[in-house]
């Protein structure tokens, strides 16, 4: 059962490899002249006059706690989706509820306004 | 001496082909993005009435080669007051994922090689398409990361927008993907090209409810690559680079490439799971030939991608937002549905 398991840990195991490597790799080779004005961040060729970490619209977060609520609910399809076939009539009025809740979610969101962008 | 080698590649066969097989496949992965970026660049010169690199070797195909050594030997620029260790940390987790999640991509069926039944895949788990989920899921870690540790305005509203546009869309994606799983009644991506192998079932594209999951999960997949007409992260003329804005030389590079492997990655998943991987119904069914029709379908998908970022202009965010969540999202669980529906009767 474990063995199946080797050609991807073995892969986890090169990528890291691969990524650090790169990443060690060119802070090693590349030449390194530094001066006040390089090592300032990048503002289109003006000094920085504002902090970036200002608030930033609520929208994000608002998506990202939709994407929770929903990604949950459809983590929930996934064994139903495997054993479908074995659970017949049963299973899928079970899961035709399950949508439905999930689908008056979505309409309570999208009426509440959750949704729009402006 | 020889006779204890010999013993001990007997006793332990299982583990050094896996060995070999994920280093031979995680080579040829590396390999395959040069090849892509000028593939790309190729094109994009044909489409756009101009020639394309063709000055470096044969075709211009030493370009992408000279062009990465370039970017090794150029100067890795961390501005005064970016986090250090998370502005590297990010790059890595991007390739990291891009990498790993291709580990159970597998490209022929089960064939016989001496006297050992094996497979051209790295792993071969049961739960093939959850991994590929779980894994390329958390390279949005890395854009989060570059966009925050940078303290850049435009590396932070970049590093916003790819994430909320990449788990919005990982929702149809999830749901698109659902619809094959209950047509094939496993999460094994070889079960689900070994379900597409005869007629009346060859093909899940050509099963009505697959069809609409296919264009679903087309669209979806190319908004998670972070590719053209959905590439605002990027959006050039907002936010200069999006969240690698500050990143410099061989760094900058690895977000390229973890996007060129991800876009590799959702082809092979997109031919695995609807155009019947590597079945070609007329040819004999070598393990060889199964290998080119394979290859043929993904470097297929690949142009389709590279086309569709030639031919469509970029889309606004909140229209992008409002595709996502308004249309894609209730057309993939009404799908779900009918699919389950039909299925049943």
């Amino acid at each position: 059962m474990l063995e199946q398991y080797i050609g991807a840990t073995v892969m986890f195991i090169m990528a890291i490899g691969i990524a650090c490597g790169m990443v060690f790799m060119t802070s090693v080779l590349g030449p390194k002249r530094h001066f006040a004005e390089k090592m300032e961040p990048f503002e289109c060729g003006e000094k920085q006059i504002v902090s970036p970490h200002q608030r930033f619209s609520v929208k994000f977060y608002l998506v990202a706690v939709l994407f929770v609520l929903f990604d949950i609910e459809a983590v929930f399809f996934f064994p139903w989706a495997i054993l479908f076939k074995k659970l017949g009539m049963f299973g899928f009025v079970e899961m035709l509820f399950f949508i439905i809740i999930l689908g008056v979610g979505l309409c309570y969101v999208w009426i509440k306004g959750g949704l729009d962008w402006e | 001496m020889i006779d204890g080698i010999f013993q001990f590649i007997d006793e332990n066969t299982y583990l050094l082909l896996g060995i070999i097989k994920a280093v031979v496949i995680a080579s040829a992965l590396l390999g395959v993005v040069p090849l892509l970026v000028w593939l790309e660049r190729r094109l994009m010169g044909r489409f756009q009435v101009r020639l394309g690199p063709n000055r470096v070797g044969p075709y211009g195909l030493g370009q992408p080669i000279s062009d990465s050594i370039k970017l090794l030997f150029k100067e890795s620029i961390i501005q005064n007051s970016a986090d250090k260790f998370l502005f590297h940390l990010a790059p890595v987790v991007v390739v990291f994922t891009a990498i790993v999640s291709f580990a159970v991509i597998p490209m022929t069926g089960p064939f016989e090689l001496f006297g050992e039944k094996m497979g051209l895949w790295a792993s071969n788990i049961n739960s093939g398409i959850l991994f590929v989920f779980a894994i390329s899921g958390m390279g949005i870690y890395g854009m989060v990361l570059a966009g925050l540790s940078s303290n850049n305005k435009y590396s932070l509203m970049g590093g916003l927008r790819s994430s909320a546009q990449m788990i919005s869309y990982e929702l149809t994606l999830g749901l698109a993907a659902l619809c094959v799983i209950v047509h094939t009644g496993s999460l094994n991506l070889v079960d689900m090209v070994e379900r597409q192998n005869s007629w009346p079932n060859a093909l899940n594209l050509l099963n009505p409810p697959l069809m609409i999951a296919f264009v679903l999960f087309f669209i979806a997949g190319i908004a998670e690559t972070n590719r053209a007409p959905f590439d605002l992260p990027e959006a050039e003329q907002e936010l200069v680079a999006g969240f690698h804005t500050e990143y410099t030389g061989m760094k900058f590079a690895m977000f390229f490439m973890g996007e060129y492997i991800n876009m590799v990655t959702m082809s092979a998943l997109i031919t695995l799971m609807f155009l019947g991987g590597w079945n070609t119904y007329i040819l004999p069914d070598w393990a060889i030939i199964g290998f080119v029709a394979f290859a043929f379908k993904v470097s297929f998908l690949l142009c389709v991608f590279i086309w569709l970022r030639s031919t469509f202009p970029r889309i606004r965010y909140d229209r992008l937002m409002t595709f996502g969540w308004k249309f894609l999202l209730p057309i993939a669980i009404v799908n779900l549905f009918l699919e389950a529906a039909i299925r049943v009767i």
